[in-house]
C-alpha cells in the first residue's frame, strides 16, 4: 500500500535509515532497525517499548503513523505490503513485525 | 420517574426502551465480545449508583478520556443516569490540554482508558482540579489514586432518581474555537433525543442494521451512532481506529455490516485498497459521509466499489449535530449538493444582518430548530456570536459561520468557512493551536499553518517554518514536538523550512500566497 503521504515526500520523511539492507536476513537486525524507527519518528519521553507492545493499543502510532510504519516495511526494509496484510497480526508489534517482515523475506527468497 | 407512554424524552431513556422491548439484543460488539442491551441497561444503573456516591450530583460533569468501547458508552449512560453531564474526550489529548479541560468543564469525575493515562496522570497533578473520583478502564497505573472500572460496577450503592428533565444539560462537546482555546458546545436531553430521532429517520436506519463506528466516541458523529442505535434499536460495533483495514473489513464482512458512517478520510483509506476481492461486503446498503464533502470522484468509486449502498452526503456542525443530507437519488443531478434540512429543522441562507438572501446568492447558513445546541459552556460572548435572535419574537438561530448558497429548488452548497478554522480527518482545527505549538521551540523565528488538498484527508495540514538567524530547523524535532503537544489528528502532515514568509502590508504573515 503506497499512499501520498508524508513518507513519500522526500523532504521531510521520517528516518530510514538503512541499517538492514535487503541482502541480511538476520530477524534480530530487522528488530533492532524497526526498534530505532519507532524510537526516532514515535516514542515519546524515556519509556522502553516491549517486543510485544501494542502499538495502537499503546497509544505509539496512530492510523497515520500506521501508514508510516508500512512506509517503512516498503521503502527502506524493501518489503512488498499487500492490502492483505494490513492486519494487527502483522503490524502491531516490533515482535509481529520482525515475525512479518521475515516470514516475507524467506517467501520472496524461496 | 418511569415513562410509561413509550417514547423517551431523555437520553438514557432510550436505552432503557430497548432493554425492555429486546434485551436479549446486541446493543455493542467491541473487542471485548458482544454487549446485550439489557446488559448495558443494569451495568449503567449500577455505575451510575456509584458515581452517586462518588461526588456526581445532577449536573456535574464526568470526562471520559478513552479509546472506543463498550466500557466507554456504559459510563456515558451512567454518567447521564446519575443526572450528570458526560464529556467524551479523544484519549490522544496531550496533559497540557486535558489540565485546561479539566479546568474549564469543572469535571468531578475522570474515567480513563489505557491510552489517555499517562497524560492524565500528568493533568491532575498540574493543577488543582474540581475532580474527586478517578475511574481507570484498564490497570490503575502504580501511585495512581482511583478505582478499576470493574470494582465501581460491583458497587451495591443504591441509585437516586436525579429528577433530570429533558432541558437539563446531557453532554458537554469540546470543538476549536475561533481564539484557539477549546469551547465546548452543550448539548441537551432533549437535543439528543431529537437528534437521535431525526437522523436516523432520514437515513431510515432499521432495529436489524450493523452499524460498524470507526469514528473515535468524541466525535459528535461517532457518539450518535450511539444514540441512534439506542433510538432504533440496532448493533453497534465499535473500532478503534481504522490502522489495520483490512481487519476491519474482514470484520466488516464477517459482522455483516449494514452501515457505514464515515468522513472523507475513511472513504479515501476505504478506496486505496478496493477491489475487496475475497470479502463479501453486499451487505453493506449505506455510506453516510459528513465533516467534510467527498469529492464526486469518490463519490463514484465508492458507488463502483459497492454496488448495493446508497451513498448519503451529509453536513453538519457540532453545534447542532445535523444540518442536511442529499437524498442518494439526486447525488448525480446534485454534485456537490448537501441537499435539504433534515426533519424537524430549517434553515436557510442569509446575508450579514440576517436577511434570508434569494438563490444563488452567497450568505451565512443560519439553522433554527430542536437540534440547536444551548451555547457554548461558560462562553457567554462566543455564545451570543454563533446564537442570535432570528426573524420570531424570542427566538435564538444559530448563524454556523458557514457560507452556503441555495438553488432554485431548494438544495444547499458549501461555499467555504468564514473563519480560519481547518477541517482535516473530519476534525475542526484552529491554525493557530499548532502555529503556538510551533512557536514554543526556539529555532522557530515564524511560523504559519494551512490547509493543502489531499487525496486521504480532503486537507491535510502543512507546516512552514522560519528558522532563527543561525538556528537550524530539524524537520524531524519539529514533528515529534507537535506529536508530543497536540492530539494526533492535529500534528502537520507536511512540515517545510523556508526562508521567509510573505507578509501583508502591517507585516501579518499573508497566508492566502502559501501553499
Amino acid at each position: 500500500m503506497v499512499q501520498g503521504d508524508e513518507a513519500g515526500n522526500s523532504r521531510d520523511a521520517p528516518s530510514s535509515a538503512r541499517i538492514n539492507s535487503p541482502e541480511t536476513h538476520d530477524p534480530s537486525d530487522t528488530s533492532r532497525a524497526l526498534r530505532a524507527f519507532l524510537t526516532e519518528n514515535f516514542l515519546l519521553g524515556d519509556d522502553e517499548i516491549d517486543e510485544d507492545t501494542s502499538l495502537i493499543g499503546s497509544g505509539i502510532i496512530d492510523s497515520t503513523g500506521a501508514m508510516e510504519v508500512v512506509a517503512f516495511l516498503e521503502e527502506t526494509l524493501g518489503i512488498a505490503v499487500d492490502d492483505e496484510d494490513l492486519v494487527a497480526d502483522n503490524l502491531d508489534s516490533i515482535a509481529r513485525l520482525t515475525r512479518y517482515v521475515t516470514t516475507k523475506r524467506s517467501r520472496s527468497a524461496g | 420517574m418511569k415513562i410509561t407512554d413509550g417514547s423517551a424524552r431523555l437520553a438514557h431513556e432510550l436505552l432503557d426502551r430497548c432493554a425492555d422491548a429486546t434485551p436479549d439484543e446486541v446493543a455493542l460488539i467491541d473487542a471485548s465480545g458482544s454487549h446485550s442491551f439489557q446488559e448495558m441497561a443494569t451495568d449503567s444503573s449500577r455505575a451510575a449508583g456509584w458515581l452517586q456516591a462518588h461526588g456526581v450530583g445532577r449536573g456535574d460533569r464526568v470526562m471520559i478520556v478513552a479509546e472506543n468501547s463498550a466500557m466507554v458508552v456504559m459510563w456515558v449512560f451512567a454518567t447521564l443516569r446519575a443526572g450528570g453531564v458526560f464529556v467524551v474526550v479523544n484519549p490522544t489529548t496531550k496533559s497540557d490540554k486535558l489540565a485546561f479541560l479539566l479546568e474549564d468543564s469543572g469535571a468531578r469525575a475522570v474515567i480513563v482508558g489505557a491510552i489517555g493515562a499517562r497524560e492524565l496522570v500528568l493533568a491532575l497533578r498540574r493543577s488543582p482540579t474540581e475532580v474527586v473520583s478517578v475511574v481507570w478502564l484498564d490497570e490503575v497505573p502504580a501511585g495512581s489514586t482511583g478505582v478499576a472500572s470493574s470494582d465501581a460496577l460491583a458497587s451495591t450503592d443504591e441509585l437516586r432518581d436525579p429528577e433530570t428533565i429533558d432541558a437539563d444539560l446531557a453532554a458537554i462537546i469540546y470543538t476549536s474555537g475561533s481564539t484557539g482555546a477549546a469551547k465546548g458546545v452543550m448539548l441537551t436531553h432533549r437535543n439528543i433525543v431529537h437528534n437521535a430521532w431525526s437522523i436516523s429517520t432520514y437515513l431510515d436506519l432499521r432495529s436489524d442494521d450493523v452499524v460498524m463506528c470507526l469514528l473515535p466516541l468524541s466525535f459528535d458523529y461517532g457518539l450518535f451512532q450511539i444514540f441512534m442505535g439506542a433510538h432504533v434499536g440496532f448493533c453497534v460495533v465499535l473500532e478503534r481506529s481504522f490502522a489495520y483495514p483490512y481487519d476491519v473489513l474482514t470484520r466488516m464482512a464477517d459482522l455483516r455490516v449494514t452501515v457505514l458512517p464515515g468522513v472523507p478520510t475513511i472513504f479515501a483509506s476505504l478506496l486505496s485498497v478496493a477491489p475487496f476481492e475475497r470479502l463479501d461486503l453486499s451487505h453493506l446498503r449505506l455510506l453516510t459521509n459528513t465533516a467534510a464533502a467527498l469529492p464526486p470522484s469518490h463519490i463514484d468509486r465508492l458507488r463502483d466499489a459497492f454496488p448495493g449502498a446508497q451513498v448519503f452526503a451529509m453536513y453538519g456542525l457540532t453545534e447542532c449535530t445535523r444540518v442536511c443530507y442529499l437524498d442518494p437519488n439526486r447525488l448525480d443531478d446534485k454534485i456537490g449538493s448537501v441537499g435539504k434540512a433534515m426533519p424537524n429543522t430549517e434553515v436557510y441562507v442569509a446575508d450579514p444582518e440576517g436577511r434570508p438572501v434569494p438563490p444563488g446568492v452567497v450568505g451565512e447558513l443560519i439553522v433554527r430548530g430542536a437540534s440547536v445546541m444551548r451555547g457554548y459552556w461558560r462562553r457567554p460572548r462566543e455564545t451570543e456570536e454563533w446564537l442570535k435572535p432570528g426573524p420570531n419574537q424570542g427566538e435564538l438561530v444559530l448563524h454556523t459561520h458557514d457560507r452556503f448558497r441555495v438553488d432554485e429548488e431548494g438544495f444547499l452548497y458549501f461555499v467555504g468557512r468564514s473563519d480560519d478554522i481547518l477541517k482535516t480527518k473530519g476534525e475542526k482545527v484552529n491554525p493557530l493551536e499548532i502555529e503556538t505549538v510551533l512557536y514554543e521551540l526556539s529555532e522557530v523565528k515564524e511560523a504559519a499553518i494551512i490547509g493543502v488538498p489531499d487525496e486521504i484527508d480532503g486537507t491535510a495540514i502543512k507546516a512552514i517554518v522560519v528558522a532563527r538567524a543561525e538556528a537550524q530547523i530539524d524537520v524531524r524535532a519539529v514533528r515529534n514536538h507537535c506529536r508530543a503537544r497536540l492530539e494526533s489528528f492535529m500534528v502537520p502532515k507536511y512540515i517545510e523550512v523556508s526562508d521567509e514568509l510573505p507578509k501583508t502590508e502591517s507585516g501579518k504573515i499573508k497566508k492566502t500566497a502559501l501553499s
